[in-house]
């Protein structure tokens, strides 16, 4: 593998918040073609592990690496290649589901009609594309999030929760999201709860205590 | 040199180079001003235009030259803490900001002082006090900035880009309330400016400014010391005695 | 599918926030209102004789001006750190201050040009007359796109705080002052029939100095605040 292969890499992670020492040492690797789930108890620091690797909360030591370069001095090289899902959905209630993708997803890449109506599609809520997001239920707001994914033409996701809200069928759809674009070479970081491709060969798994 | 900064940064270092610096400020700052101040106040002679009152000056000016001298080193500090990601310098910034806010309010009561026996009012809108009036809000909004966050580093971060700005601004601020004065009083001096003196008069200005400067060299050890207290109270190294 | 270019995504952002004004629009109409009222506090507190207020007719427009303008920037980020959305900007790919210069624009066009549009009106009500207006509108043109820029900072520094728009005042006014010195003072001059030229050229230079430096610190303090 190339020195610049699509590789993530946390190297030594150290984060206090106020007097607590959350994350300590925390080191891992994931490289293309692998589902790194990370898993852990309420409030052992997985959201600020998150944060931390998409470059939002700095850490007080330790390194992330994309490519082998550091992402706090080629941050935005490195957020090109990343899409992120948090626990906010991030979607603004007057808009309809069509112009907020549009109005964010649009920031990354010129998108068509097409390219909006096929990831509408894709989630299972096209027929609500015209509803202003406010009307959407918790579970359609989710996806309306993740079709934010698909148009992103991004190497690395980093979710955050992605089945949150979801029925059944929302979570086999987070599952196929996920290993589709694990199996076109692309790499997925996601904290998550519940069960999401346990059984998987693509899943590797970082438990954090 | 990088190391020996670090080093330096580091607070264990930092708290013990500070206890040993503080007296090296602490005396010669209380030498240094009472001598100033027997010399301005007491021992020069009284100005031929202001009489005694002019004697105010001796703190007016050394007050309002360290508010403005406090603030630049606080934003400095602020920018070192925001770049490099230094926690010290960020400490050092919080605890400069009472003393500076300190220094302005002294000046603003000197100048007060002054200006009743002169014109016959407490206030008046001349440039410098109207500027150190600005400032004085300045050091406020930095202040309440700091203490509206619970996190601590948010609140170094925040505090850190609102003093840069402050700065940045100072100079603007300064120049534009000395124009706003000058065009209603076309050929006047600022009215509390020092009458035209001889050198030797001077000299307790200086002398004061040095002592003033001590003074504040010695409360920043003592109160970057105090800060570093609360920063780190968790950590091992107090715990294992200083 | 293309990457979006920084012109690009500064647009959609001009777009968005315009799209979203329209269909809450009496948040627009809010700080214009409250304009008008505090332009009548003035008269009512000292004295209906206009040769009297036409003295502070400049003064008082631009005052209110200013207090109208920080109350309807309070809230510019609000929202969007809240939902999620403001993250995901610092994330983009994409130069973070030229969307939030893109927004504040945006923000300016909906709140500060319409209340440098009805200020001749308001000071007129002040006894201002006729040959200032120029300079009024011109004065508070420089002035409350200036005041956009540093109350943008102030926004950025202070979203999520409590009682956050006493705080974001108490940091931006003090800034501010050289602003309204400069601007009410240009209308005084142009008043009593001096050239105001000097103190408009300054409000310019700091204009500009605002534009090229302040999306940088808002886009530093917005970064700060979208950590936790």
């Amino acid at each position: 593998m190339g020195p610049d292969a699509a590789v993530l890499e946390a190297r030594a992670i150290n984060v206090w918040r106020g007097e607590r020492h959350i994350l300590r040492d925390v080191s891992f690797e994931v490289h293309p073609g692998v589902f790194m789930k990370l898993t852990g108890p309420n409030g052992v620091g997985k959201t600020t592990l998150i944060r931390v690797v998409c470059g939002l909360l700095p850490a007080e030591s330790g390194e992330i690496l994309w490519r082998g370069k550091a992402v706090r001095s080629a941050s935005e090289q490195f957020h090109t290649e990343l899409a992120y899902l948090g626990h906010p959905n991030a979607l603004k209630a007057d808009l309809t589901a069509r112009e907020n993708l549009r109005f964010l997803a649009g920031l990354r890449q010129s998108l068509e009609d097409s390219d909006i109506d096929r990831a509408l599609d894709r989630v299972g809520i096209l027929s609500r594309g015209d509803l202003v997001a406010r009307s959407l239920s918790a579970g359609q707001k989710r996806r309306l999030a993740l079709a934010r994914l698909l148009l992103a033409d991004a190497r690395l996701w980093i979710l955050d929760e992605p089945a949150t809200n979801l029925d059944v069928a929302g979570v086999t759809l987070v599952e196929d999201l996920i290993a589709e674009q694990v199996a076109g070479g692309g790499l997925v970081l996601a904290a998550a709860h519940q069960r999401l491709l346990d059984e998987s060969p693509i899943t590797e798994r970082l438990e954090l205590s | 040199m990088w190391t020996w900064l670090h080093k330096f940064a580091s607070p264990p270092h930092a708290y013990r180079l500070l206890g040993r610096l503080a007296p090296w400020f602490g005396w010669p700052a209380l030498v240094i001003i009472l001598l100033a101040a027997w010399w301005g106040l007491v021992r020069a002679p009284a100005d031929y235009q202001q009489g005694d009152a002019f004697r105010i000056l001796y703190v007016h000016a050394p007050s309002a030259w360290m508010s403005m001298f406090i603030y630049v080193v606080m934003a400095v500090a602020a920018g070192i803490g925001l770049i490099w990601r230094i926690k010290l310098a960020h400490a050092a910034a919080a605890a400069s900001a009472a003393v500076g806010a300190s220094f302005t309010f002294l000046a603003l009561a000197t100048g007060s002082i002054w200006g009743k026996p002169m014109w016959g009012t407490w206030w008046v809108w001349d440039a410098r006090l109207t500027s150190e009036l600005i400032l004085l809000f300045l050091y406020f909004g930095y202040m309440a900035l700091r203490a509206s966050f619970d996190d601590p580093q948010r609140a170094d971060r925040a505090s850190a880009v609102l003093a840069i700005v402050g700065v940045i601004n100072v100079p603007i601020i300064h120049y534009s309330v000395e124009w706003w004065t000058t065009l209603h009083q076309p050929a006047s001096v600022t009215k509390l400016d020092k009458p035209s003196i001889a050198i030797e008069m001077l000299y307790p200005l200086f002398m004061m400014i040095v002592g003033f400067q001590l003074y504040y060299g010695w409360l920043l050890c003592r109160r970057l010391r105090a800060e570093i207290l609360r920063r780190e109270r968790n950590a091992t190294w107090l715990k294992e005695g200083i | 599918m293309r990457r979006a270019n920084v012109s690009a995504a500064a647009a959609l952002v001009f777009k968005r926030d315009l799209t979203l004004a329209l269909r809450r629009w009496d948040e627009v109409t809010q700080p214009l209102i409250f304009y008008v009222v505090v332009t009548t506090l003035f008269p009512l507190a000292t004295t209906p004789d206009l040769a009297q207020l036409r003295t502070i007719s400049g003064g008082v427009v631009w005052v209110a001006a200013l207090l109208s303008s920080l109350l309807a920037l309070e809230s510019l980020f609000r929202s969007d750190v809240e939902d999620g959305t403001m993250e995901q900007w610092v994330l983009s790919g994409q130069p973070l201050a030229w969307l939030l210069l893109s927004k504040v624009a945006a923000h300016w066009i909906l709140t500060g040009l319409p209340l440098v549009l009805i200020s001749p009106v308001v000071g007129t009500a002040l006894g201002l007359p006729f040959d200032a207006w120029g300079t009024l509108v011109l004065s508070l043109l420089l002035g409350t796109a200036t005041l956009s820029v540093l109350g943008g900072i102030g926004a950025a520094l202070t979203v999520g705080v409590r009682r956050g728009s006493v705080l974001l005042s108490l940091l931006v006014l003090p800034l501010a002052m050289p602003l309204l010195i400069f601007g009410a003072r240009a209308v005084s001059m142009q008043m009593d029939g001096d050239s105001p030229a000097g103190p408009l050229q300054l409000l310019a230079a700091i204009f500009f100095l605002a534009l090229s430096l302040g999306p940088l610190a808002m886009s530093a303090a917005i970064r700060i605040s979208v950590e936790s």
